[in-house]
């Protein structure tokens, strides 16, 4: 039996999957088990969805130290070129740029470990830092499109006559565009332009436009099964008793419902940077995202692709690296799904 | 039943409007946007400029502007800034390539989506399910352009058994036309044979619980009518209408990342392109092009919905 996710209090006790090989008396501690903690369990149990969220958790650990690595093994930067350098490798020397503009591949040793770009540059070490831009821009476009699609979600479903109409016409209207149009749109206006919010000004070259406009292009897809989850939950007796005793529309959103949907939220975060990831590449391919020379796995592989066949591991290495980072997420939130919420249904579009 | 049908296209047409609209201002917001840059060149003297801007019209208020294009849009005399090529005539021109990959990737992953659907429900737990779940994750967790570039380079530079790109019109030459799709229909079936294996195999094995499915079984008919008749008629409808959406999306151009990576010189490439170098016009058409295609299907879809369920038709 699934878990009931607008179950209203955390503190009552859930009954357990038939499979759950756990001790009564473990479960029946003080007062029972939470969801959460329920949850958690359940995840525990499944050693897949671990493993894969380590390898993603290894990986976002290898690309935060990016900077150790080009300083300490491979002496140099992510932009640094190298064209005319030579180097020896296990006592042979060769061009880290053939004079046909043939770049060297992988050597496996400290320098140009996955061997150099046309610019003669340190794959290795533009891999590493352009996990980090492409991670970071995953991570900052999810916290923007969860915040605006929670509170999106939150209002509508709450208040909503009026101001759910508008807003839903609102998500309906961006939703109506492919994602991967607007996105290059958006990108391609504003790495030209910037962003002026006024009090602050955002340059093109910026990580946060592609963070900011990933962000946002994703929002109508979590506010839609959301606002259907606030829309229920606003007429159960719990919210009645909470206004009975005095409690404001604020509160009541943030305080009283806000709880209930937090599973729903929770089962998006990894999805959603998995494909925030994804969707940063596709722009970066299409040159409206990450501007170079701030390399990112996108617009590595899309320099790469320009150079099939002659030096593949071009693709192959950014593109290897982006597919192991997007399996990890994409496996590990499946799990954190089954353990949360057997029942929903969470698509993201591409 | 008639009174849902205006209200839904009603709503249509405002939805296109409002995207018309959100377009044009996203082009004209950008500072170096400037279109006459676009027609004069860029080294073009202020004097032509001004010229330019007054003979198109850029000096006028900006919803008088809006108003002009989308004239001309219903024209059919809208052109491109850079090479003032009648954008409709390019849309036609680009229209076969889209639509042959469209169709043949729209059967190869409704397809397949299917048979990996029914396949991981039967066998749900066991191996093969286990493993063609691993199968859609790592197809969901692939970039586009990066399997499109994996074919590319196996198919064509390694084996050289298919052309590196590009179009072919099926009228010319039907073998070659084939040969050149057949890479692209399968790298965009990827993802969405993924999607809609999951999607399906979750909704089978809901069916399978319903009581109608142990009434069938308790009059004693065989698995397999169970499955077809009983379950796979319902677990199918959800899929078939992200089918509807998915296809509308790809025919306006969605497979822009497809498109470019072949070569296949599609509608979505051609959206790229202007985009890529400001042209509003062509942007403007193909935006509106896609979003009517998905609006009007997910009209359709919801009218089949209310048509099979009356209690949409009351709330809606």
């Amino acid at each position: 039996m699934a878990v009931d996710p607008t179950a209203p209090s955390p503190g009552v006790p859930v009954a357990l999957e038939p499979e759950a090989p756990l001790g009564v008396g473990e479960i029946q501690g003080e007062g029972g088990v939470g969801p959460y903690k329920l949850a958690l369990r359940r995840l525990r149990r499944n050693k897949t969805a671990l493993a894969f969220g380590a390898m993603f958790l290894v990986i976002v650990i290898m690309c935060l130290c990016a900077p150790l690595y080009a300083e300490h093994i491979a002496h140099t930067t992510p932009s640094a070129n190298h064209i005319t350098d030579k180097i020896t490798v296990r006592g042979e020397e060769r061009d880290v740029v053939s004079p046909e503009g043939v770049p060297t591949g992988p050597t496996w040793t400290g320098k140009f470990f996955f061997g150099a770009d046309t610019n003669g540059r340190d794959v290795a070490v533009r891999l590493l830092y352009g996990g980090r831009n492409s991670l970071e821009i995953g991570f900052v476009a999810t916290a923007i499109t969860v915040i605006l699609a929670t509170i999106v979600a939150l209002i509508s479903g709450y208040y909503r006559g009026f101001v759910d109409g508008a807003l839903s016409r609102f998500m309906d209207l961006i939703w109506a565009f492919p994602v991967v149009i607007l996105g290059v749109a958006l990108g391609t206006a504003l790495a030209l332009g910037g962003l002026d919010f006024g009090l602050f000004t955002v340059n093109g070259n910026s990580l946060l436009v592609p963070a900011l406009i990933i962000g946002v292009v994703y929002v109508p897809y979590m506010s839609k099964p959301l606002r259907g989850q606030v829309l229920g939950l606003r007429e159960k007796e719990f919210v009645e008793a909470s206004r009975a005793q005095g409690a404001g529309n604020l509160r009541i959103m943030f305080r009283e419902i806000l709880p209930n949907v937090a599973s729903s939220i929770i089962v998006f975060i990894p999805l959603m940077i998995a494909n925030a990831i994804l969707l940063e590449a596709a722009l970066s391919y299409l040159g409206a995202g990450v501007q170079p020379p701030n390399p990112s796995w996108g617009t590595m592989i899309g320099d790469g692709i320009r150079l099939i066949p002659s030096a593949m591991h071009l693709t192959l290495i950014p593109g290897g690296m982006l597919v192991l980072a997007v399996l990890g997420i994409n496996v590990f939130g499946d799990g954190v799904r089954d353990a949360l919420d057997p029942r929903a249904e969470v698509r993201i579009e591409h | 039943m008639a009174r849902f049908i205006v209200r839904r296209l009603i709503a249509m047409v405002a939805v296109l409007f409002a995207i018309s609209v959100l377009t044009f201002l996203i082009f004209q917001a950008i500072p170096n946007g400037d279109p006459t840059v676009r027609l004069g060149g860029r080294n073009s003297t202020p004097q032509t400029r001004e010229a330019i801007a007054k003979d198109w019209g850029f000096d006028k208020p900006i919803w008088q502007q809006y108003g002009i294009t989308m004239g001309k849009i219903f024209d059919g005399t809208v052109v491109s800034y850079q090479q003032q090529i009648n954008v409709e005539d390019e849309i036609k021109r680009d229209l076969p390539a889209t639509l042959s990959l469209a169709i043949g990737a729209g059967i190869i992953w409704l397809g397949f989506g299917i048979l990996f659907g029914v396949i991981s429900a039967v066998k749900a737990g066991k191996f093969t399910d286990t493993s063609l779940t691993v199968l859609s994750l790592i197809g969901v967790s692939t970039p586009v352009f990066l399997l499109g570039a994996l074919v590319l380079w196996l198919f064509a530079y390694k084996l050289t058994i298919l052309p590196a790109g590009g179009y072919v019109p099926l009228t010319e030459d039907p073998w070659g036309w084939f040969t050149h799709l057949i890479g692209p229909w399968f790298v965009l079936s990827v993802l969405f044979i993924g999607f809609y294996s999951r999607v399906l195999r979750g909704n089978i094995l809901d069916t399978i619980n319903e009581d109608y499915v142990r009434t069938a079984r308790a009059k004693g008919l065989s698995e397999r009518r169970i499955l077809i008749h009983h379950v796979l008629r319902n677990s199918l409808i959800p899929v078939v209408s992200l089918w509807g959406l998915d296809f509308a999306a790809v025919i306006g151009g969605g497979a822009i990342l497809t498109e470019s990576v072949f070569n296949l010189q599609g509608v979505g490439q051609y959206a790229a392109d202007s985009i890529q170098q400001l042209d509003v016009p062509p942007v403007l058409v193909i935006t509106m092009f896609t979003a009517f295609f998905v609006v009007l299907l997910s009209a359709v879809v919801d009218v089949i919905y209310a048509f099979l369920d009356p209690r949409i038709r009351l709330s809606g």
